[in-house]
């Protein structure tokens, strides 16, 4: 056990960065021990491995974790990380962002990316809330919640990541939470060996913002909501209507093989050149490939 | 009848927006504004304002909501900062180019990357081009009186232009001063209300914005908007004298402060002439002609304001808190220098301060007019900038 812990402890950046800005009782630490733990049970490459996030408390996770590691603005992770993948396909991208991330102001990258079914590990860290901000409502703050700026309740009705997910293509969609720790390095680990778009949507706590507002005495009370909210997938299918009322699903949604982005486009390269491709000869063999492509429609044309 | 109330900037813009209620606010939370937009969404859930407030996804939709909306004739307000007005870039050039008044306080914070939420100008003056008026504040006071005032600047027929009205994030937004304030009455019949000329609501007379223009139009469309913004030059004058019979407070395009005989003038925008006037009075106690020259409208540029300003300088210092990359000096400096082209001998220093947040103090101003006694004479290149404060 404290081996394992020792072998995690590696991927976080020197104790300099430490401790870090989250309130206490936060449950982006639980995300962020989760994910250096799978990492390190993995032994994931450092400097194979690029983790990415925008702008929140979620996206400060990268700050922490001694990857490759690009912090860059909000609602952005995604479209940054489809760069850093195909320049450099060898990469295991992962990123991090929070629900306001990733479905307010990222949603158009966010269901692009699902759709495209890129190979990138997208964790959701989804807490209702903008938590860096100071608590707004955001896309997935439930209907008739409280946010900073939903003072008597939010009148807009929320997003279901995982339906979005899905309904946009995603090829692995996943949901736990920041309660359920085992199943969380799980799904991490089976998230990042999918080969394709895959989204884990971690439910998180802000007491800070979210909880005050809503009524949860603490930290903890926001635990045992999480605890007595999230039924299993196979819980959920023995369950009616009615009894899921106030409920959330938690555990695999959506796995499937689909040919991933870049495998189909080296394959239209090795098509194109007729040569073989290996993943380091990508760039090359799809430059060529483009050019002999040019000059196959020079000769159609002319 | 003037109300004493203790605020902070971003209160002190709450509170005027509460007064004017507009018909449409369009908002995304953004540090350092967020404080603003929270408490305009107190006043709407508490149903002091009548205003809709329209909470969007992204500072994008935040200015296409508020273009919407003031196409539809309503009076429209929404604020920003730094990335959050980088990301509207497209639609506050749409505003502008519509004709659309909306008012808009941003509250300064420095562009990312790397990121960084404190105060420098590299925001507003990344959108000195885009046809906005522009207005800088230096205290609470003034985030309150600009943006009561933007309302009829604004909305002027022979403007009809946008306004940012402009204030330093954390060093303005977050601080606590006492300030005045109109009663509301005062404020609701300053701002009137607002009948637009043109309205998508109007059936009776349909209207087209923004449609394709090209090398037909274009081009005669631009050079209306050139004249709303000359224009608009006279209106911040008549207004600024307005609101000073109403407030006792009266704004020009710039403040000149003890530069009438002044040997060595400083030159600067937003919450560091305050800073600056505290150096001015220690300096003229020692019997040093030194004077500040605040800049209070960027956009429209004060010419005559800084020509008369800068008359009796041997040595001017233009204070930046952004950079042009590439360009002779930054921003304020390169307008102050093309400004004076042509009228005589200052020389003209150009300093570059406070990126990020960078503090600028007392003895950093003093030592900038220490140094223009030095300098007075002295040819300097226009691509020669000093730095205040920075390390190394
Ligand atoms: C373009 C832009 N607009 C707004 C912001 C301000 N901002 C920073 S974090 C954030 C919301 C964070 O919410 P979420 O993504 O859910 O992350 P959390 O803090 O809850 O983990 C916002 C609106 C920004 N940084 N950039
Ligand atoms: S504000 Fe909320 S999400 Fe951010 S660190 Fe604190 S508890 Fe966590
Ligand atoms: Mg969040």
């Amino acid at each position: 056990m404290s081996q394992a812990i020792e072998r995690a402890r590696t991927y976080l950046k020197p104790l300099k960065k430490l401790p870090t800005v989250w309130c206490g009782g936060c449950g982006l630490g639980v995300v962020l021990s989760s994910l250096t733990r799978v990492m390190a049970e993995m032994g994931l490459d450092k400097n194979k491995t690029a983790t990415i996030s925008g702008i929140g408390c979620t996206g400060r996770l990268p700050t922490y974790i001694d990857t490759n590691t690009l912090h860059t603005t909000h609602g952005r992770a995604l479209g940054f990380a489809t760069g850093v993948k195909l320049a450099n396909p060898e990469l295991t991208v992962i990123t991090a962002m929070g629900d306001g991330d990733s479905v307010a102001i990222g949603g158009n990258h966010f269901i692009h990316a699902c759709r495209r079914n890129i190979d990138i590990t997208a964790i959701i860290v989804n807490n209702c809330i903008y938590g860096m901000t100071g608590g707004q409502y955001s896309p997935t703050t439930p209907h008739g919640k409280r946010g900073t700026t939903a003072p008597y309740g939010n009148v807009e009705y929320e997003f279901d990541i995982v339906s979005l997910a899905a309904g946009a293509g995603a090829t692995f969609v996943a949901r736990t939470t920041v309660y359920h720790v085992r199943e969380l390095d799980k799904l991490l680990e089976r998230a990042i060996r999918h080969r394709g778009f895959s989204v884990v949507e971690v439910v998180s706590n802000c007491y800070t913002s979210y909880g005050r507002l809503n009524k949860f005495s603490g930290p903890v009370d926001m635990f045992k909501w999480m605890k007595e909210s999230a039924v299993t997938v196979k819980q959920a299918g023995e369950m009616s209507p009615e009894e899921l009322e106030g409920k959330f699903i938690r555990g695999i949604h959506v796995e499937k093989d689909q040919p991933e982005f870049i495998d189909v486009y080296d394959k239209l390269a090795q098509d194109l050149t007729k040569g073989p491709s290996t993943v380091n000869q990508k760039l090359r063999a799809t430059i060529e490939g483009y050019e002999q492509l040019g000059d196959k429609l020079k000769a159609g044309i002319g | 009848m003037a109300r004493r109330l203790t605020l902070t900037g971003n209160d002190a813009a709450a509170e005027a927006m509460r007064q004017i209620d507009p018909d449409v606010v369009t908002c995304f939370p953004i540090t350092p504004q967020t404080e603003l937009m929270h408490k305009f969404a107190e006043f709407v859930a508490d149903g002091d304002v009548k205003a809709e407030m329209v909470l969007v996804e992204s500072e994008h939709s935040a200015m296409s909501a508020a273009v919407g909306a003031a196409s539809a004739g309503a009076r429209v307000m929404t604020a920003t900062s730094a990335n959050g007005l980088a990301l509207m870039w497209e639609i506050v050039y749409i505003a502008a180019s519509n004709r659309l008044p909306i008012v808009m306080p941003v509250v300064n914070r420095a562009l990312s990357g790397p990121i960084n939420i404190h105060c420098d100008h590299s925001d507003t003056m990344g959108c000195r081009d885009t046809g906005w008026i522009q207005l800088y504040s230096e205290n609470a006071q003034e985030v309150y009186d600009n943006v009561l005032q933007g309302i009829l600047i604004a909305e002027n027929p022979e403007v009809l232009l946008p306004v940012m009205v402009t204030f330093d994030g954390f060093i303005i937004s977050h601080t606590v001063e006492v300030l005045d304030a109109l009663d509301d009455k005062d404020a609701r019949d300053w701002v009137g209300d607002y009948k637009s000329t043109y309205s998508l609501l109007n059936t009776d007379e349909p209207a087209t914005f923004g449609p394709l223009d090209l090398q037909d139009y274009y081009f005669e469309h631009k050079r209306q908007q050139i004249e709303g913004m000359n224009n608009a030059t006279g209106v911040i004058k008549s207004v600024g004298e307005a609101y000073g019979k109403l407030s006792g407070r009266a704004y020009g395009m710039t403040e000149n402060y003890m530069t009438d005989d002044a040997d060595y003038v400083v030159v600067a925008l937003g919450s560091t002439c305050g800073t600056a006037k505290v150096v001015v009075d220690e300096m003229r106690a020692e019997g040093k002609r030194v004077g500040l020259l605040k800049i209070r409208s960027f956009r429209p540029f004060p010419h005559a304001e800084i020509l008369a300003g800068l008359a009796s300088a041997k040595a001017v210092g233009v204070l930046d808190r952004s950079v042009s990359f590439g360009a002779p000096g930054g921003p304020v400096h390169k307008e102050i220098l093309a400004a004076l082209s042509g009228t005589g001998d200052a020389t003209v220093v150009n300093y570059l301060y406070g990126l990020g947040g960078r503090d600028i103090s007392l003895d950093h101003i003093r030592t900038v007019f220490e140094e223009l006694e030095t300098l007075a004479g002295k040819t300097i290149p226009a691509d020669e900038v000093r730095f205040i404060g920075l390390r190394g």
